[in-house]
């Protein structure tokens, strides 16, 4: 093999996540976008009219907004969201036995590992299968502290006292064109409340499968954390290799109430023509604390920059995230902190690889307003290429006013040189092996901030990317 | 059993490097080859270790009668050929720990997992003997080592990794009069009847330390003068310039 053959990533083995079972849906809105399809939606889920309203105000959000290519890839244009079936569900309510999911999406769900990670080390688990959840469960000892967690049809209509107050709020429906898109037709996701002084020990989990093609996910999940309260939250997102594209939109919103800490984790892996375009926000309180750890594998073009907006004093946003592009891809990613506060801390941390022809992007913005004092930023982002042909950028917008606030900002750009490969290859590692320990060794000092059992995935996910991009 | 290179031929683009090199390698053996700076001695160690910017032109190179210009790089590694590099290189975020287990675990048949406790034991033991610190597994490759603790870490792999046949490519340059002790005792613990050695060195002072069995002069792309481990002190005292002339007498 010629060093030039070596470096042509060419088809990705997904062979974890690429496969599917025959579809029959009992719901189904058809493909394309209208009003009729909002209400299809609502009627389906018997919505109360504030949703119904909220979805079809939306709906004209999305319309009026142009896409926002003027600054993003143009690569959007290949969506055509007349092509799209927006909502596919087998039925409204999950079940809370494994025994009771239909046999295919339970195989589905099997194979990816989600009923044994449940056993082992998760204190509650929402598995969704296209636009509804198909099961859904938490650990009683939870329920009885008042820990909720359920879909967003749910939360909505059986908790509306709870939800109502932050839905939308955080990430207002006309945010950008996508979060609109996903107000006027969201399906799924989680609903998640945990009630003041509950500390949740073990992660809640939530695992997002598209199974069904040229179809949009619009899952909406809001996490709320009342005061000194902690909850980690998981999510883990697959989709087989279709011909077609397929549309990922989600919203995540999260509000950390006084003294409040919420971790979410992100370990996507989705197939080569996915869009995944998701908007993340969280609201952080008086001395709260949000962490976005973000792990970005697959997809053709993911946008997605997950903030933190800190709202009261000594509160603190993160933001670590890990980025793999490979042929064919462009990961655009990066980070959003909103200082609003006095003495408000953030940090943002992303590590980016560029393999083949693939390109990454980081976007960051940090702002500080005049009137505030004592705010603290620290962004790093490194990239790493492995050939000539891969592709980065970034852009940091840092805005600072004032002069009582700290801000660091580091950039790198480092390659993986044919001479490292070659010393490896001398001891023993074949092509892929080398690129793949290399690329562990990267974003090893990141990986560690993972759990245990996140970590093992993340580094086979790795491993087996670098295998296909070798061919 | 042995290395056998017959008139070997070496081109980087249009420039030929070594031009009709023959040598035997015997397992068993320690080979010094010497010669002046741009005589190919560097070359030799790439061509043998697979490096694909040298193009071989001609000639033939076999490794226990296994064709070796037919096997990439990785496949003559796990074949039994270890190579010590003069510019060991970094590899940032990988241990040296996980670096050397990786490389071991690549030698086994697939399904097979390289047992951790047996492996650390041997990694610390073999530590121990070239004088390293145990906070040595816990550095990324080379990534901020001395040249001394770089060579250290090559015979370290050497030692862990137990090749039929080790090129050792001026493993003394850079090195200080302690360091080279102890990393010619290293190499001298691992000589056997079932191991061959081809040291390459530009300066005589490395051969009283490794004492070769037989010792060639190389000058341009050839070997042009064998003999025993008289003909390094009579190069020493007496210059390649000595050697050149009665060559070409």
């Amino acid at each position: 093999m010629s060093s030039a053959e070596a470096t042509s990533a060419i088809d990705i083995d997904r062979s974890v996540g690429d496969f599917s079972y025959p579809e029959s849906h009992e719901f189904d809105a058809g493909i394309g976008l209208t009003d009729k399809t909002i209400d299809y939606i609502s009627d389906v889920k018997k919505e109360a009219d504030w949703i119904r309203e909220f979805r079809h105000r939306a709906l004209k959000t999305f319309r009026d907004k142009p896409m926002p290519t003027h600054w993003a890839s143009e690569d959007l244009h290949e969506i055509d969201f007349d092509k799209i079936r927006y909502y596919l569900a087998h039925g409204q309510r999950p079940t809370r036995s494994w025994d009771d999911v239909p046999d295919d999406m339970k195989e589905t769900f099997e194979r990816l590992g989600i009923p044994e990670q449940e056993r082992k080390f998760l204190a509650g688990v929402e598995a969704q299968f296209d636009s509804e959840a198909a099961y859904s469960n938490v650990k009683e000892s939870l329920e009885k502290e008042g820990v909720i967690f359920v879909n967003s049809t749910e939360g909505l209509r059986e908790h509306p006292e709870i939800f109502k107050k932050w839905f939308g709020k955080v990430i207002p429906t006309s945010d950008n064109k996508f979060s609109a898109l996903n107000s006027a037709v969201f399906s799924g996701g989680s609903f998640i409340y945990v009630p003041p002084g509950v500390k949740v020990s073990h992660p809640l989990q939530a695992y997002f499968r598209i199974n069904a093609e040229n179809f949009g996910q619009f899952e909406r999940t809001l996490i709320i954390c009342d005061e000194g309260s902690e909850v980690m939250y998981m999510e883990g997102c697959t989709a087989p290799k279709f011909e077609t594209s397929t549309l990922h939109s989600a919203v995540v919103e999260l509000v950390a109430m006084k003294d409040a800490k919420i971790q979410y984790i992100t370990v996507q892996n989705w197939s080569a023509n996915v869009f995944n375009l998701v908007t993340k926000r969280g609201l952080a309180h008086e001395n709260a604390e949000i962490r976005w750890i973000d792990c970005n594998i697959g997809s053709r073009l993911t946008m997605k920059y997950p903030g933190v907006v800190m709202k009261g004093r000594k509160a603190r946003g993160e933001v670590v995230s890990i980025a793999l592009a490979n042929d064919g891809q462009h990961q655009d990613t990066g980070a959003k902190m909103i200082h609003a506060a006095d003495e408000t801390t953030s940090n943002v941390i992303s590590k980016s690889i560029s393999v083949g022809q693939g390109r990454s992007t980081y976007r960051g913005q940090v702002h500080i307003p005049k009137h505030l004092k004592g705010c603290k930023n620290n962004t790093e982002c490194d990239a790493l290429l492995i050939n000539t042909k891969s592709k980065t950028d970034t852009y940091p917008a840092i805005t600072v006013r004032g002069n009582q606030h700290a801000t660091q900002h580091e950039a790198s750009v480092s390659q993986v040189s044919e001479d490292q490969i070659f010393y490896m290859k001398q001891r023993g590692l074949s092509e892929a092996e080398a690129m793949s320990l290399s690329v562990n060794g990267f974003v090893n000092d990141l990986v560690r901030e993972f759990p245990m059992e996140y970590s093992v995935e993340l580094k086979r996910l790795i491993d087996l990317e670098m295998e296909g991009s070798v061919g | 059993m042995s290395i056998e290179i017959s008139d070997l031929h070496v081109s980087i683009g249009d420039q030929p490097i070594i031009n009709g090199l023959n040598l035997t390698l015997p397992k068993g053996e320690v080979h010094a080859i010497m010669g002046p700076n741009g005589s190919g001695k560097s070359t030799l160690a790439k061509v043998l270790s697979g490096h694909e910017d040298y193009e071989v032109t001609g000639g033939k190179v076999s490794m226990d009668g296994v064709d070796l210009l037919e096997m990439e790089a990785d496949e003559r590694s796990r074949e039994g050929l270890f190579m010590a590099f003069q510019y060991p290189h970094e590899i940032p975020g990988v241990t040296n720990a996980n670096f050397i287990r990786a490389a071991l675990q690549a030698r086994l048949p697939k399904g097979e997992e390289l047992d951790a406790v047996g492996y650390y034991k041997e990694l610390y033991a073999e530590m121990d003997k070239l004088e390293m610190d145990r906070k040595f597994t816990g550095r990324a490759v080379n990534e901020g080592f001395s040249g001394g603790e770089k060579k250290r870490n090559e015979i370290l792999q050497m030692a862990m990794l137990k090749p039929s046949y080790a090129v050792l490519d001026e493993t003394d340059s850079g090195l200080d009069i302690d360091a080279l002790k102890v990393v010619s005792e290293g190499v001298n613990r691992m000589r056997s009847p079932e191991r061959g050695f081809l040291v390459i060195t530009h300066y005589q002072r490395l051969l009283d330390y490794i004492v070769p069995d037989v010792v060639h002069v190389m000058k341009d792309g050839k070997i042009i003068r064998s003999g025993d481990k008289g003909l390094a002190l009579e190069l020493e005292e007496r210059g390649y310039d000595w050697v050149l002339d009665e060559t070409a007498a």
